[in-house]
């Protein structure tokens, strides 16, 4: 019943905003077309900003599997991750995940081209993607805006909340698509 | 701290990779990822440009601040510290706003405004207040409704189905905006995290 609905919200959410967006806009009267292009066009900055870490973290993580180190540590790390049910290919993203939102990125693109995006190793890490932030990147920015030195607990509260998506992102990928 | 695992993947595999007779493997992996980093990237751009573009629309309309007052009443509590009708309030519930829609570039100055309006409220100038390091918890944790990125990347990857992940990103990050707000909360209470003579 719950997994029912989780889906639903995948299939409805996209066609339910490319709906109601653009209608309040009409609606409120503001220029929805001339808007949609404006904002379009940051479409190819995003993805053309994200090309020098995407290569960055690719071309490391590629070397690293295609010698055969990746598939050493997969053995040896699989008796603990497959308490939780995640693969231990996986692990890497709930490393790399707080520290560099590009280095996920790279991740994530790396796992979900050699395994399929279909794949549950694929399902898992876009879920993990999307659920966590990059906790000391966000910490960085944001202390360094005001000058605040003593950031006292929030770097620990942030990598609590980053383990608590990660682990929740395993157990409901297992439980929806597996 | 990335700069040591970027380095680590990229020299253990090459090393490996030697001992192990696996080198024209290593080589093959570095040029072809590289070039496979633009494949990507250049698939995104449709799905990117797609949603910034509904997205823009939402912003120019006045959702983002018609769904800050919707989140007052559930975001007012976690900030105690914040005397009613301060700037720092609204700034907050923009920012998060700004986030839910998936609205990073337009999250960020609203989210520094934010950290300025509450460092008039410190008393300590170097030292972070409960209502700052509530309000980094709540943004480290994510707050997105819609993974625009992922689902980019998914489309571009040949996806059958590349949004079926919404709903359980949706629950997972649900749990780590209620763990966040828990931990704050927990340990604002441990000594050496409390701030001497303060709040």
């Amino acid at each position: 019943m719950i997994i029912d609905l989780i889906n639903d919200i995948s299939r409805y959410a996209i066609p339910f905003i490319l709906l109601f967006i653009p209608l309040y806009g009409i609606l409120i009267k503001i220029k929805v077309y001339e808007s949609f292009v404006e904002g379009a066009k940051e479409g190819f900055d995003t993805a053309v900003r994200i090309i020098p870490s995407l290569v960055a973290m690719l071309v490391s993580i590629g070397v690293f599997r295609a010698s055969g180190a990746l598939d050493l540590l997969i053995e040896a790390l699989a008796p603990i991750t497959n308490l939780i049910g995640m693969p231990a290919e996986v692990l890497s993203m709930a490393f790399i995940r707080p520290l560099s939102g590009g280095g996920a990125m790279g991740i994530m693109s790396e796992l979900i081209t050699t395994h399929g995006p279909d794949s549950l190793i694929g399902r898992m890490v876009s879920v993990m993607m999307g659920s966590t932030e990059t906790t000391f990147y966000v910490l960085a920015i944001y202390f360094g805006a005001v000058s605040i030195k003593k950031t006292r607990h929030s770097l620990p509260a942030g990598l609590i909340a980053d383990f608590v998506g990660i682990v929740t992102a395993v157990i409901v990928t297992n439980l929806v698509f597996n | 701290m990335i700069n040591i695992i970027w380095f680590v993947l990229l020299a253990s595999g090459i090393i490996v990779g030697a001992i192990s007779g696996n080198i024209d493997a290593v080589t093959e992996a570095a040029i072809s990822n590289a070039e496979l980093a633009i494949t990507i990237s250049l698939g995104l751009i449709g799905v990117m440009a797609l949603w910034l573009g509904i997205m823009k629309i939402a912003e120019e309309s006045g959702l983002v601040s018609y769904m800050a007052k919707g989140l007052s009443l559930i975001i007012r509590p976690l900030f105690p510290e914040i005397p009613q009708g301060h700037p720092a309030m609204g700034a907050i519930l923009m920012n998060f706003g700004a986030n839910l829609l998936g609205l990073g570039n337009a999250a960020t100055p609203l989210g520094i405004k934010a950290m300025k309006e509450l460092q008039k409220l410190n008393p300590n100038k170097d030292t972070a207040t409960n209502s700052m390091v509530m309000f980094l918890a709540i943004n480290t944790s994510s707050l997105t409704i819609i993974p625009a990125t992922v689902i980019a990347i998914r489309t571009s990857a040949g996806s059958a189905n590349p949004t079926e992940i919404i709903g359980p990103t949706i629950i997972a990050t649900t749990a780590s905006t209620i763990a966040a707000i828990i931990a704050v909360k927990i340990l604002q209470r441990v000594s050496r995290y409390r701030v001497r003579g303060g709040e």
